[in-house]
């Protein structure tokens, strides 16, 4: 085999594929109201893989996360309102959610497990009742407007097309951020702390610096998504930092399969859908969501994509075809 | 110099004493065997010894310095290593990797995000020695958990054995071994060099026997027979609380 033909698996193969289909989706699409659906697709999918280093590679399962979300929305929206420009709001919108998540981790790496997940959750709900009831900062119920999207280097986002390009290089470069940290020494140490947090220590690993570490590149992400849900409606307000925000994202990592880079952007996709495009036709869409979302739970536990993954290698083991390999790696934890 | 000094050491849980007044001092390069019936104590000891539980009144000294205070992590860069009763490996992961995250610990690389953990060559082969050590360079790429009970064993030996300690302690390393592995793994306890102080809790005694050259005897917490090991085996506290039984 030549080098080339050794480069072309059917997994590159497949990654060439879907970026291309990505990159040309506006030309395919054509219709804006589904360009933005895919836009929404992509920015909660950075939302959910920001989620995922704690949930999925943490162990840590966090239901405050739209208060990191919401937190960079409303610092962009208020800099914004105040008269500074889109890259000082922007800025300091994402410091302002990185130290949030620095307050997070301070409060809520005390405990793991349910400790950590109510911690988290009693935060978000502080930080909801801020932007519901502190009117004079936040605007309460009314919420706050953006004027304008910004046009980074002259080039216009405020047509369907133009902002689905930002959302895809802000999402490529999430996710190759997060493929390259999962397979480093601190993705390394990141799962070793959830898997075997007692011989970590013994290790010589500093588990709790790492979790802290791993907190801040969630909320990171979680405010990058943020920004763009905010340019994306150009609005902001109270309802987005409700406990839903938080329980559906988690849904999208849990669904989609935990410690995979693909399963929070199918899960996000899926989500994104159903709230879109079926609740369009079907009423009571959220009790569509609930049965796919139980579905995937009694079937495939572990989630979409590693379900899939497995079924996948059954088939091809029970049916004989290709070559005599049953367990193929699913992709837990690797990409 | 005194590679360990335990003094005074306690530890109550819920008004049970688990450890009392206990003195450890072990030198450099020496082994010693800990024995003691079932709860008498001697995991507990470990834990303390390492950190892995604070103790309510006592001292310990890892050559000279004390480390009471000190945490779990910098006793293991002070190069304190050990060994568990209860198997704690990451199940999913290989033995190669398992092994890797243990010289991994040490190494200030642990906290870089950029590059790719399972290409740092170094790394890689010092955990395949590590494995070669204990027998097991043919399975390195096997997941832990396609492994058997005897094998877990030895790669809890090989990750202790990796981090190259000061002192080594090993809880029960045999149990639950075939004859054959149980001699494999004394072969390799006596192959290891003197510059590491090495202390085992062990039940097994034909095996512990050979490996000791000084024996504590726990029981309910306290020590209460110390010496050689033909002493220790002579004196007839020994005959009732544990060999006898
Ligand atoms: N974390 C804990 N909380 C409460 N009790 C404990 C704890 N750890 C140990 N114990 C108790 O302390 C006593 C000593 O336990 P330890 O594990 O140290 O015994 P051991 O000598 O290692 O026994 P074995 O030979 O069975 O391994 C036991 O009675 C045990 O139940
Ligand atoms: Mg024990």
């Amino acid at each position: 085999m030549s080098a080339v033909a050794r480069l072309i698996t059917p997994r590159a193969a497949a990654i060439v594929v879907a970026l291309l289909l990505l990159l040309t989706l506006p030309a395919w699409v054509g219709n804006p109201y589904y360009i933005n659906i895919a836009s929404q697709i992509l920015f909660f999918a950075v939302f959910a893989l920001a989620l995922n280093v704690l949930v999925g590679y943490g162990g840590l399962v966090s239901l405050g996360h739209a208060g990191l979300f919401a937190m960079a929305g409303y610092t962009a929206a208020l800099l914004l309102a105040r008269g500074h420009g889109h890259l000082v709001a922007d800025t300091a919108a994402l410091a302002v959610t990185v130290v949030t998540a620095a307050v997070y981790a301070l409060l809520s790496l005390r405990s793991t497990g349910i400790g950590f997940l109510m911690i988290t959750l009693a935060i978000g709900q502080i930080l909801w009742g801020i932007a519901y009831r502190w009117a004079s900062l936040t605007n309460g119920d009314n919420g706050v407007n953006v004027a304008s999207r910004p046009s980074p280097f002259g080039f216009s986002l405020a047509g369907a097309d133009g902002f689905y390009y930002l959302c895809l290089v802000v999402f490529l470069v999430c996710v190759a951020t997060m493929a390259v940290v999962v397979r480093s020494p601190f993705g390394a140490s990141l799962r070793g702390t959830r898997d075997q947090e007692r011989r970590m220590s013994a290790l010589g690993y500093n588990v709790w610096l790492i979790r802290f570490y791993a907190f801040l590149l969630s909320g990171f992400w979680s405010g990058v998504a943020g920004l763009l849900f905010l340019y994306y409606n150009q609005f902001i307000s109270p309802q987005i930092v409700a406990l839903t925000t938080s329980a559906e994202t988690l849904l999208m990592v849990i669904s989609g399969g935990t410690a995979t880079l693909l399963g929070p952007i199918v899960g996000a996709a899926i989500v994104v859908i159903m709230k879109n495009v079926v609740s369009a036709y079907i009423v009571r869409w959220n009790m569509v969501l609930g049965i796919i979302f139980i579905l995937i739970i009694s079937f495939m536990p572990e989630g979409l994509v590693p379900g899939s993954a497995r079924l996948w290698a059954w088939l091809r083991h029970r049916w004989g075809a290709g070559k005599a390999q049953p367990a193929a790696k699913t992709g837990e934890d690797g990409a | 110099m005194m590679a360990l000094q335990v003094s005074e050491l306690q530890k109550s849980f819920e008004g049970l004493n688990v450890t009392r007044r206990v003195n450890l001092a072990v030198e450099a390069g020496e082994r010693r065997l800990i024995i003691g019936p079932n709860g008498a104590g001697k995991t507990t000891l470990f834990n303390l010894i390492t950190g892995e539980i604070a103790p309510d009144g006592g001292s310990i000294g890892l050559f000279g310095d004390d480390i009471t205070r000190t945490s779990v992590r910098a006793r293991a860069h002070l190069g304190m290593a050990r060994t568990y009763q209860i198997i704690t490996l990451f199940g999913r992961d290989t033995l190669l990797r398992n092994v890797m995250l243990a010289l991994l610990g040490l190494c200030p690389r642990r906290w870089n995000p950029l590059i790719d953990f399972e290409r740092q060559q170094d790394l890689v082969e010092k955990a395949e020695a590590a494995l070669a050590r204990v027998g097991l360079a043919h399975l390195a790429h096997r997941p832990l958990a396609e492994t058997s009970y005897g094998e877990r064993r030895r790669v809890e030996i090989a990750m202790a054995l990796a981090q190259n300690p000061r002192v080594l302690l090993l809880d029960e390393p045999f149990a639950g071994l075939s004859i054959d592995e149980r001699r494999d793994v004394q072969k390799l306890l006596l192959a290891i060099p003197r510059d590491v102080t090495m202390v085992m809790i062990e039940h097994n005694m034909d095996v512990a026997l050979e490996f000791a050259e000084k024996i504590t005897l726990l029981h309910f917490g306290e020590v209460i027979v110390e010496g050689t090991r033909a002493e220790v085996v002579a004196n007839p506290r020994t005959r009732e609380v544990y060999l006898g039984h």
